[in-house]
């Protein structure tokens, strides 16, 4: 009856033709149009001043290389610390836990800019915290480090809330089957536990990094924002938009984007591979 | 290897699980543990494997005349399966199944080339080798629990312990599975216990069949032993369908429906109440009257069950429904149909006076 290929199986919830077009609809006006905007803007540019403002440009390679960096770090130290957050709030019960539960979430709520200056009081030489790395000699506000510090800090939740649902679904039998076949607790967690929360610790990875990157309001406080040195691709970018050169910082944010895409991408290559057992 | 337990206590909070419960299971023997749920059989299986630690002042636990009740369940080396299979999701059948040798001390490791070959006869016994680089989550629930076992025997372990190892499977897959396990265990002679709330498959598998009730044991023998001779009417009602009679008990003969049939060991009673159990098949049916232990009834329902027929009926004015099973061929030989008055004469009949019933109430409440 039906010769054309069906996109859909009959399903007893109606409804695919409405949510599918909102989807697109939504997608488009929210994402893609903008998105696409920017790579039209692009394209009227000459292949060489695209290399000169976007590529070749040291200040401009420097703002990437701090951006990247300190956004992979800061997500990296968050899969580590993150998790461990998640194992505390899942494993254990202790007084305020809910209190400590709904702290995590605050770097959603709180404006970043009011994070960027509290981490930046801190931090600073004579803060709270930096007095004490200051007897080190070493130097945290106005530095590379302040910039990991802020972009850690944004992307907590991110970890940590997707790797709690995980960890809950972790069923105990799997740990005792374990224990019974004379694993160490260390062998359980390093041989079980851990290899089955990978793909949560990797998806929490990927949304803090991808946060990080486009991290702004806090970042500009704490960074210090010397050219060159502490300042940021999105800050570049602003700063691009303020001396009118409009070609310039349409071309660092084309180079974000697609690097972004490309590194979000491989990330979630790995998150398929760490799940090529769900069958 | 022996299994032996005393005076196990475990109590959850306010909850005693498990009440003072002593077992012994034989070298080689297959025991099942059956009870309800809530009976406390899962606990005690999982305090023998070492899951779960005994309230302190519970007596020992021994493997062979040794106390192990210290020990941690690595150090027990019992073998394992979960209800749920519990298997390493992340990890293929091959790896799920190495884990156990994996996972020892450098020094009693077997070499890579050793795990291969024990995992591979491993895998042969338990005849999965053909799926050994599949994923748990690929593979059919009998299929798991398979893996699951066979994950259990290559650590070579002492005693095997099963919680509900057929629980989620589905009738068909459950009936070929425990067959199979019973030809197992003939064939590698491991103790082994495992825990179940189906009285059929306790009885057509296991050796010694140990019946548990609220955290106690109730009952313990063969599988013939108990169902013969019920001890008191919660195992009678436990093990299969059963009609329940009220009935008054004097002088050795227990009244009912204007019947009386002998009860030899209420010899001494004297005119008490009690409750008179006859099993479905255990009735013999007639269009005739069959001597004055028959009494009449109308078949109100015919419902056939393959190889076998089960009628219901009732008796003249009374709600209470009688449930009677034949064989299809005696059901056919009789030629009853609906609406008919049979008569209807049990062959074995287990009376319980009330006294009785209070005590074996009282004694698994305690």
């Amino acid at each position: 009856m039906n010769s054309l290929p069906r996109l859909r199986q009959h399903s007893v919830l109606p409804g695919f033709g409405l949510t599918m077009g909102f989807t697109l609809l939504y997608m488009g006006f929210v994402l893609l149009i903008p998105l696409a905007g920017l790579l039209f803007a692009a394209g009227q540019m000459s292949l060489g001043e695209f290399w000169e403002k976007g590529i070749a440009d040291r200040r401009v390679l420097a703002a990437y290389r701090l951006s990247f960096g300190a956004s992979l770090l800061g997500a990296a130290i968050n899969g580590v610390f993150g998790f461990i957050v998640a194992w505390v709030l899942v494993r254990y019960t202790f007084p305020g836990k809910r209190l400590v539960d709904a702290i995590v979430d605050l770097p959603f709520a709180l404006p970043t800019a009011v994070s960027g200056i509290a981490l930046t009081t801190l931090y600073a030489r004579t803060g709270w915290v930096g007095r004490w790395f200051e007897v080190f000699g070493v130097q945290i506000s106005y530095t590379w480090i302040g910039v990991v510090v802020a972009l850690t800090l944004i992307g907590l939740p991110f970890v940590v809330r997707t790797v709690q649902p995980a960890l809950e679904d972790l069923e105990s039998e799997v740990e005792e089957a374990a224990a019974a076949l004379g694993a160490t607790r260390f062998q359980t967690f390093t041989k079980v536990i851990f290899p089955s929360l990978l793909p949560a610790v990797l998806t929490g990875f990927a949304l803090s990094f991808a946060r990080a990157l486009g991290e702004y309001g806090s970042v500009i406080f704490i960074a210090g924002n010397m050219p060159g040195k502490t300042e940021i691709a999105p800050l570049l970018v602003v700063i691009r938009l303020e001396q009118y050169d409009y070609n310039g910082a349409i071309a660092i944010s084309v180079v974000m984007l697609v690097s972004a895409f490309l590194l979000l991408l491989t990330i979630n290559g790995l998150q398929w591979w760490s799940r090529r057992h769900e069958g | 290897m022996s299994i032996e337990v005393r005076s196990i206590r475990k109590t959850f909070g306010k909850y005693t699980a498990l009440d003072n419960v002593s077992l012994t299971v034989e070298d080689g023997c297959l025991t099942a543990l059956l009870g309800p749920s809530g009976s406390g059989k899962t606990t005690l299986l999982r305090v023998i494997a070492g899951l779960e630690q005994a309230d302190a002042g519970s007596g020992p636990i021994l493997f062979h005349q040794e106390d192990v009740a210290k020990t941690s369940v690595g150090e027990r080396r019992v073998g394992f399966v979960f209800q749920h299979y519990a298997l390493f999701r992340h990890m293929t059948v091959f790896d799920n199944v190495a884990f156990g040798l994996k996972v020892r001390p450098r020094k009693v490791r077997p070499s890579r080339e050793e795990i291969r070959e024990k995992v591979h006869a491993m895998l042969s016994l338990v005849q999965l080798e053909y799926l050994s680089g599949r994923y748990p989550a690929q593979l059919s629930g009998g299929q798991r629990q398979r893996v699951a076992l066979a994950r259990a025997l290559v650590i070579e372990p002492r005693v095997l312990l099963l919680d509900e190892p057929f629980g989620a499977l589905d009738a068909k897959v459950r009936r070929d599975l425990r067959r199979w396990l019973r030809r197992l265990h003939d064939e590698i002679h491991l103790t082994s216990i495992f825990v179940t709330h189906d009285q059929e498959e306790a009885l057509e598998v296991a050796d010694r069949v140990v019946i548990m009730d609220k955290g106690r044991i109730v009952q313990e023998g063969s599988p013939d032993e108990v169902y013969d001779n019920p001890k008191n009417p919660f195992v009678y009602e436990f093990l299969g369908n059963v009609n329940l009679f009220h009935s008054r008990v004097e002088k050795g003969m227990a009244h009912f429906h204007g019947l009386r049939v002998e009860s030899p060991q209420h010899e001494t009673a004297k005119g008490e109440g009690g409750r008179a159990y006859v099993r479905p098949q255990d009735f013999e049916i007639s269009r005739e009257p069959l001597g004055e232990s028959s009494f009449q009834a109308t078949v109100q329902h015919i419902y056939r069950l393959g190889a076998t027929v089960r009628l219901e009926l009732a008796r003249e004015g009374e709600y209470l429904t009688i449930e009677v099973e034949l064989t299809n061929d005696e059901f056919r030989a009789r030629g009853i149909s609906k609406g008919d008055k049979v008569y209807l004469r049990p062959r074995r009949v287990r009376v319980f006076t009330d006294q009785e019933m209070d005590d074996s109430y009282t004694s698994s409440q305690l």
